[in-house]
């Protein structure tokens, strides 16, 4: 698929005219995926459609049958007219029966095509967005991500299986009805187009109301969700303040404002049908009237012609003619409706698309690394890369990590790193502290490479972590970060996300390290307890010992442990502790902790005040020196 | 009560129309207007068709028509085309005003609907809340009211509209010729056999599908929420084939429900189709045999079969929809049919001081005996004291404070505040007397100001400031440009967490509580604020409870006495020297924190 950076610009959420057909010949190029498919339902639409119009055209002939029975009173060509007209019969029926299977066809093969699309569709954005750079994630709020998958791949989903066949469907039946309503009488069809004019006129009006409304609602709708969450998280606040009438009160406002916005919004929505419907109803009278008023034996074309010389029996309507044409009228005015409701759909759904493609569109992590970990027979693992005279190079994996110099910035505007140094050896324990938005977790950040540094460079064993094919930098890292994450799935399931070929014992030593299997095995399922919704069923605590254990299976040669005790208590992170001192042992370790406890026993202790590093040391240096990490730990400041 | 609840079921729904009956009754009306309407409109045209055009005298209607209007004549299709417009402006007419009652009916309804649901859940104990997600609470609240509200509007719609014309269109097929009209007594039982079939085999398959659309949209959530654990572990293989997994799954289920509804289309038409044929093929027998029958009469019979035939499908589509909506009916029914379990005593006790006591209190989330979180509490506070909780995460600190307020209820035992049990007041009075900070603080959208209001809506400006300064607040809020107007984001993310803390606690200060309990609500706060907070209680609240749960020892030292809770049990009380004395686990808490910053004072 032609990738089209720069049309993300371009995008941002609107719609162009100019993007419409592009958008539209992308969706269409994942037809691609059921090409035959699609072709045959194709054929069948034209075969279907074509059959249904050729059918009701028949009625004229069948009608004219009739009409030459009713004046041939004494019955004397009976037989020849049954033979006629069922041998019309027939042909109609047949006619019927093979739109009838043509339609079952054109119908399963569209769905056939629908799936295949819709999964090609969603693997397509899933595995872009796992390629996405983290600063795209921080960006937007989960909710935003989730519409990808829940409104546009909704929308789309929506218009492929509906709008797409429905509107092949009409369009080739709009033609077909067209064509034959004129074949039966041109005059009568002008008045039909009066009629398709003013549909496609007002399902345009209705529908661009409806459209805005329907935003509004959507709108007074998320208001109305946002206060039952923001109350349901605050229950415990609102029952121990006894503010319960209050709150009722201000939601009443607000399920008020929806309800107005709502009834108006659904009002639009219902209106249409009951207009098309009658309008037809309206355009069928008329058309009734006016071909019967100008039957051609009728009175009034009698008299016409007896007072003026020209032949009003030219467009007297046949009576045959008229009732074919009555036919048509429905068809004719739901085609149009359809059209133009189904075009409103497609809209939607291609804003929908637009969206999923830019973001499909989007640049994946730059990863233009290099040197590559490779394992010896032995079991040892090593850096290589070929160097500029072509020769391998191989650099033993140590985990030795510095920074040096280094700048950041989110926005290219305000540095939040500073002319950062730091030299980590193998089996050192780094300690980073300072207030929020200190840039503590910049830094790790910088060296998994979520970003990258703007100035300076971040080396591991000597080399700089850019030339570090990314999976094999990151697969040498072991994070427990500030957040923890749990998947669905058993609590063995977690811990095996950090290595996944680790066996259960492999998992269970892991959770012995984190100390985490003692509360494991007093869950009601021990390790193949199922865990839901980011592991709500159990305490912070439990989760970050869970996330620990993660990190320790995975055996990485750096750790980084992002406030990874911040849920634990003073003294079960002791109990902890011996366990972790086991996990550290001749690794790398960042630490980056609010509490001063967890950090003492450092290596060195870097303190961070506006990105950058204001003192260093080891505990004893930075208790000596009396500054600011002396303050803090005799709790004269507060961190924030 | 349960029992009642049961019998009146879907009944109990229309409560819920109350304010809005008139557009309620008043749609089905205008339905069944504007159907009667569109049947008319096929008869009118087999006369004008017969009278007009073929100018058979035993044309339908000649009957009710005047003599004056001659078969033929241009003022009998004059008045006939008039009759048909005006039959169809007057359909339109009621068709649109129904749309407009019927709009109003069902977001009336669906209002109601919600505030019903949303005061259930307000009423909610956290027993009830921890059964349900905060999530599925409100997707019961929107979406399945949503989904609800679309079908009372169906009801009283197309549930009145869809079998009216078909009843109607019958009725006048029968008239026309009752002969051929029998038809569609043999088309119609088909039909609907046909239809139900598919419907009762498809909904199964379609729920399951919309089971595997969950699912995936689910793993998708996890997935872009911890974007972060995926690349450090560097697991976006490992994702993408797990999801590649789920889409083939939700692919195969998604065919396997709507491949039965590609046969509904054909098997309407075919039916359709048959009938016409059917119906031409008799009718033009009787026309050329025995001329007895108009081409109009004919083509009228055919408009009544496509009209009898869509409604009956539009019934069988509103019943798929009807048992879609079942699952939204039930998710919806379990919110409003929960049981509450704590409701407070009808009486007017108020709390009258801050004597606490526990006797013998056993709980468990899971009332469950076997699954204890604690067991055997026994103490007895007075009036005033300053009592410290330590404890290990999970031994049951929080637990226990929530107990007081009636967060929840024991299990066994009995919670006394002021010599009463607290089963024995108003939750009103209760959490009136009992003011609580909780770990989870929580702010709200809204000025600070607003926000301090809480604790009390009629508080004056002098008291706001009171409090805060007692919470050491003051300083910081006046140092924000707009003071104590300044805007809280939701959620309070405006302010530092040690801010954050302290206005939480001047929230619950300003409630005058004879119990005031501090869930380590000053963990982010630094050691000499801490101080200064607790020394403020100790000068201006003297006569108030003070339960405080911290980590940090330095913040209950000083404390009256300290409960030690280990393994959901109260192991020690006492005062720290006693503890530091007797209680090894005291001891060990005290050393994990303390032993160094002695070292540091050197």
């Amino acid at each position: 698929m032609a990738r089209q950076s720069d049309m993300i610009a371009k995008f941002k959420g609107k719609r162009r005219p100019d993007n419409f057909f592009k958008t539209i010949g992308r969706l269409l190029s994942y037809y691609k995926n059921c090409k035959w498919e699609f072709i045959i339902a194709v054929l069948f639409i034209i075969i279907y459609s074509v059959s249904v119009i050729v059918a009701g055209y028949q009625l004229k002939g069948l009608t004219v049958v009739l009409e030459q029975a009713l004046e041939d009173r004494a019955g004397i060509h009976m037989d020849s007219q049954i033979a006629a007209y069922t041998s019309i019969l027939i042909y109609m029926g047949v006619l019927y029966f093979v739109s009838v299977i043509t339609n079952y066809a054109l119908n399963r093969l569209m769905l056939q095509c629908t799936a295949v699309v819709m999964a090609k569709l969603r693997v397509d954005l899933f595995d872009r967005m796992q390629e996405l750079p983290v600063s795209f994630f921080d960006s937007k709020t989960h909710g935003e991500l989730m519409s990808y998958f829940t409104n546009d791949v909704d929308a789309i989903r929506e218009m492929l299986n509906q709008s797409i066949t429905q509107l092949m469907i009409s369009t080739v039946s709009l033609i077909g009805v067209v064509v034959a309503m004129v074949r039966l009488s041109a005059p009568l069809f002008l008045i039909v187009l009066v009629l398709g004019t003013l549909v496609v006129l007002i399902t345009k009006f209705i529908a661009s109301r409806s459209g805005k409304n329907y935003v509004k609602q959507q709108k007074a709708l998320s208001k109305v969700n946002g206060f039952i969450e923001e109350m349901m998280e605050g229950q415990r606040v609102v029952k121990a303040f006894n503010h319960e009438e209050k709150v009722m009160l201000d939601f009443d406002e607000r399920n008020e404002e929806l309800r107005q916005v709502a009834t108006r919004a659904s009002m639009l929505a219902t209106i249409m049908g009951p207009i098309m419907n009658n309008l037809s109803h309206i355009f069928y009278a008329l058309t009734t009237t006016i071909g019967v008023l100008f039957g051609i034996n009728g009175e009034l074309i009698r008299k016409l012609s007896e007072n003026s010389r020209f032949d009003w029996q030219k467009i007297g309507v046949e009576g045959a003619v008229l009732i074919a044409f009555l036919g048509f009228i429905r068809q004719f005015s739901n085609r149009v409706s359809e059209i133009s409701q189904q075009f409103n759909f497609v809209l939607l759904a291609l804003a929908g698309a637009e969206r999923v493609f830019s973001l499909m569109d989007m640049d994946p992590e730059v990863d233009e690394g290099t040197v590559t970990l490779e394992t010896k027979e032995d079991g040892s693992k090593f850096w290589t890369y070929i160097d500029k005279e072509g020769r391998t190079v191989e650099v033993p994996l140590v985990g030795r990590i510095e920074l040096h110099d280094v700048d950041f910035s989110y926005d290219g505007k305000k540095l939040v790193l500073e002319d950062v140094n730091v030299y980590a050896k193998k089996g050192q324990k780094i300690a980073f502290v300072g207030s929020t938005g200190a840039g503590k977790t910049t830094i790790i950040n910088l060296v998994n490479r979520f970003y990258d540094v703007v100035d300076g460079e971040i080396t591991y064993d000597g080399i700089d972590i850019r030339d570090i094919k990314k999976d094999d930098l990151r697969g040498t890292l072991g994070m427990v970060l500030q957040d923890t994450h749990l998947f669905t799935g058993t609590v063995m399931e977690n811990i095996r996300y950090g290595k996944l070929d680790a066996t259960d014992e492999d998992c269970i030593a892991a959770a012995k390290i984190a100390n985490a299997h003692y509360f494991i095995s007093h869950l009601p399922e021990g390790y193949q307890t199922m865990l839901y919704s980011d592991g709500a069923n159990l305490s912070q605590g439990q989760r970050q010992l869970i996330a620990i254990a993660r990190a320790a299976v995975a055996a990485p040669v750096v750790l980084i442990l992002d406030e990874a005790t911040s849920s634990i208590d003073t003294r079960t992170e002791k109990l902890i502790e011996s366990g972790m001192d086991k996990l550290m042992e001749g690794r790398t370790v960042f630490v980056i902790a609010h509490r001063l406890s967890t950090v003492r026993n450092s290596n060195a202790i870097m303190v961070l005040e506006h990105g950058r590093i204001i003192e260093r040391g080891d505990h004893d240096d930075l208790i000596r020196q009396q500054g600011k990490y002396y303050q803090l730990y005799t709790g004269a400041f507060e961190l924030s | 009560m349960e029992q009642e609840k049961k019998r009146k079921g879907i009944l109990r729904y229309a409560q819920y129309v109350k304010g809005y009956w008139l557009p309620t009754v008043l749609t089905p009306f205008f339905m069944i207007f504007e159907v009667a309407l569109e049947v008319l409109i096929p008869l009118l045209m087999a006369a004008i068709v017969d009278g007009g055009l073929y100018a058979r005298d035993d044309f339908l209607l000649r009957g009710i028509l005047p003599e004056s209007l001659k078969t033929g004549s241009t003022g009998l299709i004059l008045t006939l085309g008039g009759l048909m417009v005006v039959a169809a402006l007057l359909s339109l007419t009621c068709g649109v005003m129904g749309a407009r009652t019927g709009s109003i009916a069902a977001m009336g309804f669906a209002k109601n609907l919600r505030r019903a649901i949303f005061e259930k859940i307000q009423s909610f104990s956290f027993a009830n809340t921890d059964r349900f997600s905060t999530s599925s609470l409100i997707v019961r609240s929107t979406t399945d009211v949503t989904m609800i509200q679309n079908i009372f509007m169906q009801f009283i719609r197309i549930f009145v509209r869809a079998p009216m014309m078909m009843i109607f269109a019958a009725i006048m097929a029968f008239r026309i010729n009752s002969e051929l009209s029998w038809i569609f007594v043999v088309a119609i039982p088909f039909l609907a056999a046909a239809m139900i079939t598919l419907v009762s085999l498809g909904h199964p398959r379609f729920t399951a599908m919309l089971k595997k659309t969950d699912a995936m949209n689910t793993s998708v959530q996890e997935n872009l929420i911890a974007m972060r654990v995926v690349k450090a572990f560097v697991r976006e293989d490992y994702e993408k084939r797990k999801f590649h997994a789920s889409v083939e799954d939700l692919k195969k289920a998604q065919i396997r429900a709507q491949k039965l509804f590609s046969f509904s289309g054909p098997i309407q038409m075919f039916i359709m189709f048959t009938c016409t044929v059917i119906l031409l093929a008799l009718g033009g027998m009787k026309i050329i045999h025995y001329k007895s029958f108009g081409p109009g009469e004919l083509t009228s019979l055919m408009t009544y079969t496509t009209q009898i035939i869509s409604s009956l499908a539009m019934v069988s589509f509103m019943i798929v929809s009807v048992s879609m909506a079942k699952a939204s009916v039930g998710r919806i029914n379990e919110v409003l049919d929960e049981e509450i379990d704590i409701i407070g005593a009808d009486s007017d006790l108020k709390v009258e001081n801050g004597d606490i006591e526990f006797r013998g209190v056993d709980f468990s989330y899971v009332n469950d005996p076997e699954n204890l979180t604690l067991s055997d509490i026994s103490f007895k506070i007075r009036s005033g004291e300053t009592i410290g909780i330590v404890g290990g995460t999970g031994e049951g600190k929080s637990t226990l404070v929530q107990l007081i307020p009636r967060f929840y209820d024991v299990l066994a035992g009995e919670v006394l505040i002021a010599g009463h049990n607290v089963k024995e007041y108003s939750l009103y009075e209760l959490r009136e007397g009992v003011s609580m900070v909780l770990q989870k603080n929580m702010l709200f959208s809204g000025s600070i100001k607003e926000n301090l209001r809480w604790g009390n809506a009629d508080a004056t400006d002098e008291e706001i400031a009171e409090a805060c300064r007692m919470a050491c607040a003051e300083d910081f809020i006046l140092g924000f440009p707009d003071g104590y107007d300044t805007d809280l984001g939701q959620g309070g993310c405006n302010v530092s967490g040690g801010q954050k803390q302290r206005l939480c606690i001047a929230r619950a200060l300003l409630k005058k509580p004879k119990i005031l309990i501090l869930d380590d609500s000053t963990s982010a706060v630094d050691t000499a604020t801490d101080e200064k907070i607790r020394k403020a209680f100790r000068e201006y609240i003297p006569g108030t409870t003070k339960l405080i749960i911290a980590q940090r020892i330095a913040s209950i030292m000083d404390s009256d006495r300290i409960i030690v809770m280990d393994e959901g049990r109260v192991v020690d009380i006492g005062t720290h020297d006693e503890l530091m004395a007797r209680s090894e686990i005291y001891r060990e808490v005290y050393d994990s924190q303390m032993e160094s910053s002695e070292g540091g004072e050197e």
